[in-house]
């Protein structure tokens, strides 16, 4: 029975993604309006509330950096003066576009109708869209996102968000679109996004049954692709979690665990929370470094970068802007550092998770500054050792197999000791 | 030893040993209003790392190698009791190292009142300007509650008058060499505007007017030098070792984004009218363009260094960033493209507030100053 459920949303997604892909290909034959955005704070709604198609370069690099061609990319950047030391998700985009703009299923990629710069959580964006803008010459909304300094969306800072969106953005989607703001349209849109929201968030409750249905880190960052990217709000989007969440339930009704590259992980020896993007260029090969120790983890912080919903946020149709406020304002990496504390430790007593593992990753200061202060944190709030290591996003030189291996199983053997000491 | 060079902030000390109720706030790279901090009653103590002469210990333990040299040495600050006089201490949005470092000081320092201060990146006065004015008003409600003595609307017109005096006096400085780069050099002019991060703000503007007058009494000899802007060391500093080797291999430094904080605003706050709104659209409308802020300019970055090298009358640009600084580096392949389209010559290094070695960057800057002079002689 499972099998063919797993296939289905797998399938689905794969659907998904090719098919919009090529829509973005014919774009401009078709004259479909393309913006460009973040996947922190993407309002994707709002973006097809106008038939604008949305196209979020970090999906692009790093699925570059899964089907081997981010290396490249990076390569072509830094010749044309790019520095080595800053994050490599703007350099392989910037390699794309210099290669071609091919898009990494193959199709070719339009040139956007407007650079919406979401600036959510992570300041690279700004200096992102501002490289691209001088590619493109195409128009650039700046919609500014307070960061969680104090530990919460003050209500003038979602008022302030609110205004944006409504005095600079709406406004400028209705220019380059030539259509009106459909509120309506909106509204049905967010109440979608909420179903498939209570849907992604069973998924991802799901890890508390023992064995864990599913991996909350490598399969988790499929189960999030559509809702952080072009199809939150969709009907494909709601068909695809509706089927996600059925295969998982199915799973836990049948204490199977998830699938993985190596295949069932069923028999599960250590549940882990991570902290940390995932690297993409090694990608299984790092995944199977877990599933070979028969880690599998539980809960994992990178999988809400595209927004917090097991906090309880959901769109409220009610509230189209504000709640599109709230939204940006509770992604992951606009939440302040005890925030992110917070999030861990109640990850680890939640889904009772025998240790934690920060992966690192060269580019990404948003994610990583701090993170050291984070691991010893969570160890003395938690008293369970982490691991730390590191590694980066898209670029291949910054992945080295042994050293991570090594640290993997030294800190697993370690927390076995634990384990039969705190037995005997 | 000089106050720029002290590492225990010795003057402020003193400051606050004056008087038991006084305290200090302080605040990080690149602009916190300075207003809101004097008109509470404070002292603002600017915090910029800690250069050559820190050994750093326990800093390194915060941070991963990719990581730019500021935050750990200001870690390591904090850790050796360096920073324990200050009561509250500002983070600016100037990118995502200094931000999570707001969050590490609320675990680490929680007895510090610790501000995020998030940068209106939108310049209409109904969103932005609210928004900001907003910050403004609840900073001056957390640092009145530091001082015991909320800040009343002279209060802040008062600090506006200082600070307008204090920019003004940094324009002065930058103006005078810009003019006479030989009379005044940067080893000199950066000591006193590092120290005036320190100190307070009269004690500064005494020790710049003695400093232009004794600049006058000597101006020194003009040499022939290549005169270059140095741009993007705006949030770490580089040691002064390395100011020195520039100007010792053949150039004028006659621009700089050295310690922009000063000059942040460009000119003038108007003192009339509600303070606070003044403060608001200065930052709005006024500020010095820079990688903290969106350039709102389609053309801006591609336009940006043109501008500064005919305003400074500069002959060259050399882009120095900190290592593994982002919004400089990635700041830099768009105004480097722009300034070498207009056949600007540039040439480019990175650096780290700790960098012992200059013999590299002595040859660069003394390759780069010899090939402009030769460039220029062929005109
Ligand atoms: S710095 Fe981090 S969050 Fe920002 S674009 Fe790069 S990887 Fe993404
Ligand atoms: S040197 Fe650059 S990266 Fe480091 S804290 Fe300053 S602005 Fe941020």
């Amino acid at each position: 029975m499972t099998a063919p459920l797993k296939d289905r949303s797998m399938e689905l997604q794969k659907q998904m993604i090719a098919a919009h892909y090529k829509r973005l290909e014919e774009a401009p034959n078709t004259g479909e309006p393309v913006v460009y955005t973040f996947v922190p704070g993407n309002l994707t709604e709002l973006i097809r509330s106008f038939d604008a198609l949305p196209l979020l370069p970090e999906i692009n690099a790093l699925q570059s950096g899964m089907r081997g061609k981010s290396g490249d990319y990076i390569s072509v950047a830094e010749k044309a003066g790019h520095s080595e030391d800053v994050c490599t998700y703007v350099k392989c985009d910037i390699g794309m576009l210099k290669s071609g703009n091919i898009s990494p299923i193959g199709t070719r990629l339009p040139k956007p109708d407007l650079l919406l710069l979401s600036y959510t959580g992570c300041y690279t964006f700004m200096k992102w869209f501002e490289l691209l803008r001088e590619e493109y010459h195409c128009p650039t909304v700046f919609l500014h996102i307070p960061y969680q300094g104090e530990g919460r969306i003050a209500p003038e800072h979602r008022e302030y968000v609110v205004r944006q969106i409504r005095d600079d953005l709406i406004p400028a989607l209705e220019r380059i679109t030539g259509r009106r703001y459909d509120e309506d349209r909106l509204k049905e849109s967010l109440k979608l996004s909420a179903s498939s929201e209570d849907d992604l968030v069973a998924v991802l409750e799901s890890a508390k049954h023992r064995p864990s249905p599913i991996d909350a880190y490598f399969g988790a960052v499929y189960y999030v692709g559509p809702i952080f990217s072009a199809f939150r709000g969709t009907p494909e989007g709601s068909e695809y979690y509706g089927s996600l969440r059925e295969e998982v339930e199915q799973r836990v009704a049948l204490k199977l665990g998830p699938v993985t590259p190596e295949g069932p992980l069923d028999d599960q020896r250590y549940r882990l929370v991570v902290e940390g993007p995932p690297n993409w260029t090694s990608f299984r090969q790092f995944w199977k470094m877990f599933t070979d120790e028969q880690a599998v983890v539980v809960a994992s912080t990178y999988t809400k970068v595209g927004g917090v919903y097991d906090d309880g946020f959901r769109h409220d149709a009610a509230d189209p802007l504000g709640t599109m406020a709230d939204y940006c304002g509770g992604c992951y990496t606009n939440l302040n550092l005890p925030g992110r504390i917070d999030m861990l430790v109640n990850y680890i007593r939640d889904y009772e998770a025998d240790g934690f593992v920060i992966n690192s990753v060269k580019s990404c200061n948003s994610f990583s500054a701090g993170q050291l202060l984070m691991l010893r944190e969570v160890e003395k709030r938690t008293g369970l050792p982490g691991a730390f290591i590191e590694s980066d996003l898209v670029d291949p030189r910054y992945f080295s197999a042994a050293n991570i291996k090594n640290r993997l199983e030294s800190y697993l053997q370690m927390l076995e000791s634990r384990r039969s000491r705190a037995r005997s | 030893m000089r106050v720029c060079d002290d590492l225990d902030f010795g003057i402020a000390r003193e400051w606050l040993a004056e008087n038991p109720g006084r305290k200090a706030c302080g605040y990080l790279p690149v602009y916190a209003p300075k207003e809101v901090i004097l008109a509470s009653g404070l002292l603002p103590v600017g915090i910029h790392g800690g250069g050559d002469r820190l050994e750093i210990i326990r800093g390194d333990a915060f941070y991963q190698s990719y990581i730019c040299h500021l935050p750990r040495s200001v870690i390591e600050l904090a850790q050796t009791g360096r920073l324990d006089f200050l009561s509250a201490l500002l983070f600016p949005s100037t990118c995502d190292v200094i931000r999570n470092l707001s969050g590490m000081w609320k675990v680490m320092y929680p007895d510090v009142v610790v501000r995020y201060l998030d940068l209106p990146q939108v310049t209409g006065t109904e969103t932005g300007g609210l928004f900001w004015e907003g910050e403004m008003r609840g900073l001056l409600r957390d640092l009145g509650a530091v001082s015991g003595r909320p800040a009343g609307e002279d209060d802040i017109r008062q600090a506006i008058r200082l600070c307008n005096s204090l920019r003004s006096m940094v324009r002065e400085l930058y103006r005078v060499r810009r003019e006479r780069p030989w009379a005044v050099p940067t080893e000199e002019l950066y000591s006193l505007l590092r120290a005036a991060e320190v100190v307070p703000v009269e004690t500064f503007l005494d020790k710049a007017r003695a400093y232009l007058a004794a600049a006058e009494e000597q101006p020194g000899a003009r040499k022939d030098k290549s005169r270059v802007i140095v741009a993007g060391a705006f949030c770490e500093q580089p040691p002064l070792g390395l100011i020195k080797t520039i100007e010792r291999a053949g150039c004028y430094i006659v621009d700089d984004d050295f310690l922009l904080g000063n000059r942040f605003l460009m000119s003038d706050v108007p003192t009339d009218g509600d303070p606070v709104r003044q403060l608001t659209n200065a930052l709005l409308h006024d500020t010095v363009r820079s990688p903290v802020l969106f350039e709102a300019s389609q053309d801006g970055k591609r336009r940006l260094m043109k501008e500064r090298v005919e305003a400074a009358r500069a002959d060259g640009i050399i882009f120095a960033a900190a290592s593994f600084c982002d919004p400089a580096l990635l700041d830099r392949p768009m105004l480097r493209a722009g300034a070498e389209a207009d056949a600007i010559p540039c040439i480019a290094f990175q650096f780290s507030e700790n960098t012992g070695q200059f013999q590299q960057f002595r040859e660069q800057a003394g390759t780069f100053a010899d090939s402009i002079k030769l460039w220029g002689d062929n005109e």
